[in-house]
């Protein structure tokens, strides 16, 4: 007797395990016209002004279009639902939006669907990551102090003239602020976002050419077409299918399966065989990023007067065109400036600029490191976070060739940080003993975001606490100047001063890589090497 | 009996308090989250000092530990970074872990116990010597470059299997990850079924039930293999516990949603909240799996017993 019933228990709890555990089961969405996609769980929620990373900013740019948008093939600044900006004096600026637009659930895109977004992103109590793109806006001291609660709740700067029409006012000179609005801050949002912010949250709502049809936070978000957009880019698809995965090898995998039809990160692991797999279906395109070594300039070590020869030595120290070849299988190509290609001539890209310091040159290298005082200590690390993105091979290899240059094995090593947390930790609180990676991609392909946030006194991304006036007075011109072609120029003489000072080294440009599927066509990147999604058609 | 078990109830408390302020302690010790949610670009002041004072990051540790604590027993984990709830993170991540570990523990069970059963009956044949070497083999092979080459050969080449799990996991696609995760376990519970068969195999009471003429089925099954699971329990047990932590692997590996991926997850983005909260149930299921181990020890022996 007492047997039965503990059987009877021991089976009950089993039972109760499988149904508990087996409600799993799904809505069965249809996958014609459907493309689906790898994703990288994005880190915050969906909003514009508070997605600072490419996972969620590509969802972004699928639900949403703003007063402008970066040409997926040129990069360019076009208007969208902008139909003019105007400005006189490069401060003040009217901006009159387009008639017929809408958000998906009927709501009209107005004047005030800008003003009120960007009022929210600004602040301070919202705790938007992306409020410092507002900074320019006069009043955001007042709704974003350093210090204390805001005193005002809207931006001074920002005004409504009617449904169509809005006014702002800058806190200096920025002639080429319009061509930042193409940025994710910076997009409308509807009511239903003020009103019903968790609800919003769970099921976002846009004006761009998808609508949400499901979102299961952490796995998958599947995108349908919006049959209504107005605008002349719809999607040439049925929906994207965005499904998170945690390793980009998994990924691939099931792109080889047929599982899968679209993958936007082709593992370094993968890189050697991945034509043979794919054909023509790999793309291997240039993007936005740069990476490059930067010096700590606070540490008197680093910046003693005559310590430009040292930095610039040891740039010369690395064989670039080696590393790309050897460990990138060519899907960098090596920097001789501190933009990026994808910028174009026109647009402040110069093959070159950085001169004889990207070249290569051992004997060169010896010596003016030795004209630079030596490396301090005789070594040198170099830091990186060893949690992502497989930089410990790289690091090895510029570490080989500045030892190989100087005929010391100890004069550099690497210096691992367990997680990208602790590594930006060490950053921004000015700890680095040594050059430290750094990669940089573009927010908006203009040569100004490319050296402003990172080598301007103070600014935002100035990690290595660069700080020289001419260099602030150069790019305090170029972004007075009206005619782009003199900012432009003016801006590439301030990059002048980086070659001279070398306060980061440039390494090479970043490519963007993706795979696709027999099932789909027409796939591109853009210049942030992101996939245009609704270009892409299903065969 | 019940009495026991009270008292066992009672001491998980002093372990479940220590083993939640060490693991807040050590993530705690990785340094200030906020910094890395502002990615390459330097977190302005402002803004990380509004969202340090809603995390309760700038207060004391022992402060913060009391917060959370209270908490905890109000039923909140707190927020995940992404703006989910931990408790709504752990209702999709606990079934989809807890049906991998299930098919994995059956899968461990049925094939160990077998194998062993088998490979003990018949100790130093040819039978015997070929399940030693596989399970040495298997042993010694890491979980990520078995998971790796199965999915590979499975779900690519042969396409018998998807190589990623969907997000909903039903149970048939948990097969191929349930044995990856099953096959290192799998190898020492045939060892220890093994060796446990072999020795009780020639001892008095199977011996003396062989000569009263009970069926030999009978004999292995009701009298050798009940006396021999006694280790083999202990061991799946605690296993348990060790298979739902040590997911991570195969779930990255077969891109499983469970508790292994939030974990990774939380732990790469310094997500104290996830990371404490999934691990302290996890500390939980593992007293849980020990407590009813030595519950059915009594029911294997009856020699065993609690007053």
């Amino acid at each position: 007797m007492r047997r039965a019933t503990r059987a009877k228990w021991g089976g009950c709890a089993l039972v109760v395990a499988l149904v508990a555990t087996a409600c799993g089961g799904g809505a069965g969405a249809s996958r014609s016209g459907v493309v689906s996609s790898s994703w990288g769980d994005p880190q915050n929620p969906l909003e514009p002004a508070n997605t600072n990373e490419v996972q969620g900013g590509k969802v972004l740019e699928m639900l949403f279009r703003g007063l402008k948008r970066y040409d997926p093939k040129t990069g360019a600044a076009e208007n969208v639902i902008a139909d003019r900006i105007e400005t006189a004096d490069s401060r003040n600026f009217t901006v009159t939006l387009k008639k017929g637009w809408t958000f998906s659930n009927g709501e009209k895109v107005t004047a005030r669907s800008f003003v009120d977004a960007w009022n929210y992103g600004a602040l301070l109590t919202n705790k938007q990551k992306n409020a410092a793109f507002f900074q320019y806006i006069d009043g955001f001291a007042r709704v974003h102090p350093d210090s204390g609660s805001p005193r005002a709740r809207t931006l001074s700067g920002l005004a409504v003239k009617d449904d169509r029409t809005f006014t702002v006012k800058l806190n200096q000179k920025f002639s080429s602020w319009p061509d930042t609005l193409g940025y994710a801050a910076f997009m409308p949002l509807p009511r239903a976002f003020f009103r019903h912010h968790a609800d919003w949250i769970a099921k976002p709502v846009g004006n761009g050419p998808y609508l949400v049809d499901s979102y299961e936070k952490g796995s998958v978000l599947r995108m349908r077409k919006w049959q209504k957009y107005p605008g002349d880019d719809p999607a040439r698809n049925g929906g994207i299918d965005l499904r998170v995965y945690t390793d980009n090898n998994t990924a691939y995998t099931d792109l080889q399966a047929g599982n899968l039809d679209l993958v936007d990160d082709v593992p370094a692991a993968q890189l050697k065989h991945v034509k043979a797999d794919l054909g023509g279906r790999y793309i291997n395109q240039p993007a936005g990023i740069i990476q490059t070594l930067t010096f700590p300039m606070y540490d008197k070590r680093w910046n003693h007067p005559g310590a430009e020869k040292l930095r610039r030595g040891l740039s010369m120290a690395i064989d670039r065109d080696q590393i790309t070849r050897e460990i990138f299988q060519r899907t960098r190509t090596p920097a001789t400036d501190w933009t990026s290609p994808v910028l174009g001539a026109k647009g402040g890209y110069r093959a070159g600029l950085c001169g004889d310091a990207c070249v290569f040159d051992p004997a060169r290298a010896k010596q003016l490191i030795k004209e630079g005082g030596g490396i301090p200590g005789g070594t040198m690390t170099l830091a990186y976070n060893a949690d992502s993105g497989s930089h410990k091979d790289w690091i090895d290899a510029v570490c080989n060739s500045v030892n190989k240059t100087l005929g010391d094995d100890n004069a550099c090593v690497g210096n691992p940080v367990g997680t990208f947390a602790d590594f930006r930790n060490k950053i921004t609180a000015k700890r680095m003993t040594g050059p430290f990676r750094a990669g940089w991609q573009m927010d908006y392909p203009l040569i100004q975001n490319f050296l402003q946030p990172l080598y301007y006194t103070d600014a935002s991304s100035n990690d290595g606490k660069f700080s020289n006036h001419a260099f602030d007075k150069l790019v305090n011109e170029a972004n007075a100047a009206t005619d782009t072609g003199r900012a432009v120029a003016t801006f590439q003489d301030s990059e002048k001063i980086l070659a001279q000072q070398m306060p980061a080294i440039p390494l090479w440009y970043q490519n963007g890589s993706a795979g696709y599927s027999e099932r789909i066509g027409n796939v591109s990147l853009n210049p942030f090497s992101v996939p245009v999604y609704n270009e892409i058609k299903v065969n | 009996m019940g009495r026991y078990a009270v008292r066992r109830l009672l001491q998980m408390i002093p372990v479940f308090i220590g083993s939640t302020f060490l693991i807040f302690f050590m993530v705690y010790a990785l340094g200030d989250p906020v910094a890395a949610m502002f990615g390459d670009r330097a977190p302005d002041p402002a803004t990380a000092a509004q969202i340090r004072r809603d995390l309760y990051l700038d207060e004391p540790l022992w402060k913060q530990y009391l917060h959370y604590m209270g908490q905890i027993f109000q039923g909140n984990f707190g927020t995940a970074f992404n703006g989910q709830s931990v408790t709504e993170l752990m209702a999709s991540a606990f079934p989809v872990t807890l049906r991998l570990t299930i098919v994995a523990v059956v899968i461990e069970m049925v094939v160990g116990i077998v194998l062993g059963v088998f490979s003990g009956l018949r100790r130093g044949r040819d039978i015997d010597t070929t399940v030693l070497v596989l399970t040495l083999v298997v042993v010694s092979i890491p979980t990520f470059v078995s998971g790796y080459l199965l999915q590979f050969v499975f779900g690519v080449q042969w396409g018998w299997a998807a190589p990623s799990v969907a997000p909903e996991a039903p149970l048939n696609e948990l097969l191929l990850p349930g044995l990856v995760l099953a096959l290192v376990s799998l190898a020492y519970v045939t060892r220890l079924t093994r060796t446990s068969i072999a020795e009780n195999a020639r001892a008095d009471y199977v011996r003396t039930a062989l000569a009263k003429g009970l069926p030999r089925r009978r004999v292995i099954t009701r009298h050798l293999l009940r006396n021999s699971l006694i280790p083999v329990v202990t061991f799946i047990g605690t296993d348990i516990g060790a298979l739902m932590g040590g997911a991570i692997v195969t779930e990255r590996i077969f891109n499983i949603h469970g508790v292994g991926f939030q974990l990774y997850q939380g732990i790469l983005r310094q997500n104290s909240p996830t990371v404490v909260g999934f691990v302290t149930i996890l500390v939980l299921v593992f007293l849980l799996a020990n407590l009813l181990v030595d519950l059915l020890y009594a029911v294997l022996d009856p020699r065993i017993r609690y007053a």
